[in-house]
């Protein structure tokens, strides 16, 4: 029984680990733009498709579909915010809303056309297949893979924000973006470039999903709730936030699952609207 | 000096009679709005194989109302009021095929008054949240009812959907037929009965308010309103309204499949308020029309295509015509003064 | 305190930080029925979070606030409106897609107790919406009645600012700079729509143009960094030195 406890700690807290990656874009972007952007996920779901696409038709290998992922990702949000999503900054919640579900429904059409509605398998190196085992537990290796990267990552993004001027820019214009403008900061440049990396880590997120969740046209809207949910529970433009939020949404979510198989999911939802109450801006959410 | 006064006098005597007789001809029946109901009717003669597709509309067009009364009128953003939808549905549903009641009028009834219940309790909820924590609780609410009805499967058949309904005839006279006569008599009485007391509510000092919250919620309180009480009343009417269209498809189909609490439901219903245009109760009924005729037209195809040219819809919406197909066509005929 | 039966408002030691910012020291202030009083003060002082604090917007640290010999401290925003504590705002706060009669007939309603009445028709509401029509006349809006707030000309949006405050019968009236961003010529006939308000109506207006706060003030309130430096009359104050250096010398540009 313990020994299933901490199984079940250890894959949630590696499917946490794929969370986070996925939606601590969307935190930062949000609380940077306050701009509502439930395509997020399917910027994930883009990511997702050019690593496939680079694994089969190419033949890279998966380390180096990642950093593909990641950059079609980041190329593409930022053509898009650029020329759409900036007309909505002052547009209000509900055509925010609007909008980017329209997108959600566009690029899983699009998805559909080009991949079918089937999943997409991917084949890992060998090096990332079967498990470990230590006092006789088995933790398997792509699991430990996925929680040292997105380790890696976290502090990147910490480091990045707390030591970088580019970080300095960025919590400043998250403070107070009038404030921040008028001390000379341009802040569309600092919109645009959080905006490309933050999307870029959801692509990363996707191609790293693959091998979790699977990948079909449903996976912008079905990982959308996930990442709202992190952000919610998070806080908006918290990096540590959205890190605890998504770690605990991924032990949640995997031990409801687990445990209570016919109620996990509503257990999670219950959740997530008990804090919402309790905590409007989210569990560490500042604002 | 003496016919300025005399003016000035005239003016205070007859100005306070023309402003009320504005606003009356505001919420005054207009020609088009009759010609509309009229022209419901003829679905009868004109499109006599198309009854059961007329009916599912106006069950959906009164569910958009429904929405259109927290959305379009007091400024609510829900994604998730396919919840009180489904509850009605399961409502009627239940009553008949687990407590053998199978009449339809008190089906409604209790069906609306269940879901106005629900919706009394949930708007505690809705109105302690704003922006962003707003949508992911209504989205939360949603997803959670849907699991909750997939969960209790012994009770809603789960995802094979609840059989057994039986509904009797109306009045016990007028049994449901295989064209759709009766369903489509018996749902367009109720829509057209829905839209009179959404009429009535958006025409009222209390649709005054509610316009008041949408324009400016933070101004509420200055002018000594307890905005609060307000939103919660809407929420319960509009979850009522929702309920009663969800029992109209159940008695009308006799059956009930967890569809009817799904995300895609409370999403499909938005799309066609925004794309008919908000805030004018006929845009709710415009966008259930085209939205459901077209979707009619292009079954055949994939309805992932069919997600495309919503998804496509949505963004030139959004972009180019914000007050939907019935604001542009006001503000073409300049009627937005 | 030997009048202290006219007094409409007293606040008794208010006190207000934001962080280690203290905005609002110990602040005891009196309003009798049918002042005509101006608050002024540099930038900074705290004028507009005082106006907060008396309406309820904001919750003081601690003090009190009477209305009329009550408690309202703990008393929420539109409660102490449907009291008769009513203020207007600064930057307009009006309703854009409303017209200034139904705008000013909601306030009404809110006021009777009828605005939640979903069964009743409006124009059922005769009385509200012809007392509405009447306030806009008298504040000269009679014209632009039934057009869309929005439409209307920026001087016209701040009466309609005062239209909706009076509309709520106010007993205490708090006026955050009524002419903010309207021409000089046009702030002054602003401010004669302010003097002819009801007698019995206190009334307590924030305002920079010095001018105006001479010519329409019976007293004025100096409040520097948070706290009252001086309550006198307008003659008393404009000799005062203290008053010419810490805010005529620096700011007045009238």
């Amino acid at each position: 029984m313990i020994g299933n406890i901490v199984i079940v700690l250890f894959d949630g807290f590696a499917f946490g680990m794929l969370l986070f990656v996925l939606s601590v874009g969307l935190s930062v972007t949000l609380g940077l733009m306050n701009f509502i952007n439930l395509a997020h996920g399917a910027f994930g779901m883009l990511g997702g498709y050019v690593a496939v696409t680079a694994m089969r038709q190419l033949g890279l290998p998966f380390l180096l579909s990642l950093p593909l992922a990641f950059i079609a990702a980041a190329l593409v949000s930022v053509l898009i915010e650029r020329t759409l999503f900036r007309r909505l900054y002052r547009a209000g919640e509900l055509n925010q809303v609007l909008f980017t579900i329209g997108l959600v429904f566009v690029s899983a059409a699009i998805a559909t056309y080009l991949f079918g509605t089937g999943q997409q398998p991917i084949v890992l190196p060998g090096w990332l297949r079967g498990s470990v085992e230590i006092a006789g537990l088995r933790f398997g290796v792509y699991r430990i893979f996925l929680i040292v990267v997105s380790l890696a990552i976290t502090a990147l993004l910490v480091f990045g924000l707390e030591r970088t001027r580019l970080g300095a820019q960025i919590r400043a214009a998250v403070d107070n973006q009038r404030v921040a403008a008028g001390l000379g900061l341009n802040v569309e440049r600092v919109f645009a470039i959080t905006f490309a990396l933050g999307s870029g880590l959801a692509g990363l997120g996707g191609a790293l999903a693959i091998e979790i969740v699977g990948l079909d046209p449903s996976f912008g809207f079905h990982f959308l709730v996930y990442v709202l949910i992190v952000v919610a529970v998070g806080g908006l433009g918290s990096i540590t936030g959205s890190f605890a939020g998504a770690a605990l949404l991924g032990i949640g979510d995997v031990a409801g699952k687990y445990f209570v198989p016919e109620i996990g999911s509503f257990l999670i939802y219950l959740l997530l609207v008990a804090i919402l109450l309790a905590r409007p801006l989210g569990l560490f959410g500042k604002r | 000096m003496n016919r300025e006064a005399t003016l000035t006098a005239t003016q205070t005597t007859q100005a306070p009679g023309a402003s009320l007789a504005w606003l009356r001809s505001r919420s005054r029946w207009s020609v088009f709005e009759i010609a509309f109901w009229l022209a419901t009717l003829l679905t009868f003669y004109f499109f006599p194989s198309y009854l059961m597709l007329a009916s599912q509309i106006a069950i959906t067009a009164l569910f958009a109302i429904s929405v259109d009364l927290v959305l379009g009128y007091a400024g609510i953003i829900t994604l998730g009021h396919a919840m009180f939808f489904g509850l009605g549905a399961y409502a009627a549903g239940l009553l008949s095929a687990k407590a053998g009641w199978g009449e339809p009028l008190t089906g409604l009834l209790f069906a609306s008054a269940l879901a106005g219940l629900v919706g009394f309790v949930a708007s505690f909820l809705i109105v302690r949240v704003q922006h962003l924590a707003l949508i992911m609780v209504t989205l939360g609410l949603g997803l959670l009812t849907y699991e909750l009805a997939n969960a209790l499967s012994w009770l809603t058949g789960g995802t094979d959907g609840l059989r057994g309904i039986d509904t009797w005839p109306i009045l016990g006279l007028f049994d449901f037929d295989l064209w759709g006569y009766t369903a489509y008599s018996y749902t367009l009485a109720t829509l057209f009965l829905g839209f009179l007391i959404s009429r009535r509510i958006v025409n009222s000092s209390f649709g005054l308010a509610l316009r008041g919250v949408r324009e400016n919620v933070r101004r509420m309180p200055a002018i000594g309103s307890a905005y609060r009480g307000h939103l919660r009343k809407i929420y319960t009417i509009s979850a009522a309204i929702a309920g009663l269209s969800g029992a109209l498809l159940a008695q009308t189909t006799n059956t009930v499949a967890l569809e009817v609490l799904s995300f895609q439901r409370s999403a499909d219903v938005v799309v066609m308020l925004i794309l008919g245009g908000t805030g004018r109760l006929y845009g709710a009924i415009l966008g259930a029309i085209i939205f459901l005729l077209v979707r009619d037209q292009l079954s055949g195809i994939n309805p992932q295509y069919w997600y495309f040219g919503i998804g496509l819809l949505l963004m030139v919406v959004v972009l180019f015509m914000p007050r939907g197909i019935l604001g542009g066509l006001a503000r073409l005929a300049g009627r937005d003064q | 305190m030997t009048k202290n039966a006219d007094i409409v408002l007293r606040t008794e030691g208010l006190k207000k930080s934001f962080g280690s910012l203290q905005v609002t020291r110990d602040l005891d202030l009196a309003l009798p029925a049918g002042a005509r009083y101006a608050l002024i003060g540099p930038n900074g002082a705290g004028k507009t979070t005082l106006i907060n604090l008396i309406t309820g917007e904001m919750r003081p640290d601690s003090g009190r606030i009477l209305l009329e010999g009550q408690d309202v401290t703990r008393t929420g925003t539109a409660a102490r409106v449907r009291r008769g504590l009513t203020r207007t705002f600064q930057i307009n706060a009006l309703f854009p897609d409303l017209t200034p009669l139904e705008a000013v007939t909601l306030a009404i309603c809110e006021r009777e107790g009828i605005a939640g009445q979903f069964w009743r028709s409006l124009t059922a509401h005769e009385q509200a919406i012809s007392e509405g029509f009447e306030i806009l006349r008298q504040l000269g809006l009679a014209d632009v009645a039934t057009k869309r707030t929005r439409h209307l000309a920026y001087g016209q949006q701040r009466l309609l600012e005062i239209a909706l405050a009076l509309a709520t019968r106010p007993k205490v009236l708090l006026l955050d700079e009524p002419a903010a961003g309207v021409p000089k010529d046009e702030s002054a006939m602003l401010f004669r729509v302010i003097e002819a308000l009801p007698e019995h109506i206190a009334v307590l207006f924030i305002e920079h143009d010095m001018d105006i706060v001479f010519s329409f003030a019976s007293r004025i309130i100096v409040l520097v960094a948070g706290a009252v430096l001086m309550e006198a009359e307008p003659a008393e104050v404009r000799d005062d030195p203290r008053v010419r250096e810490v805010y005529l010398g620096s700011a007045h540009h009238g």
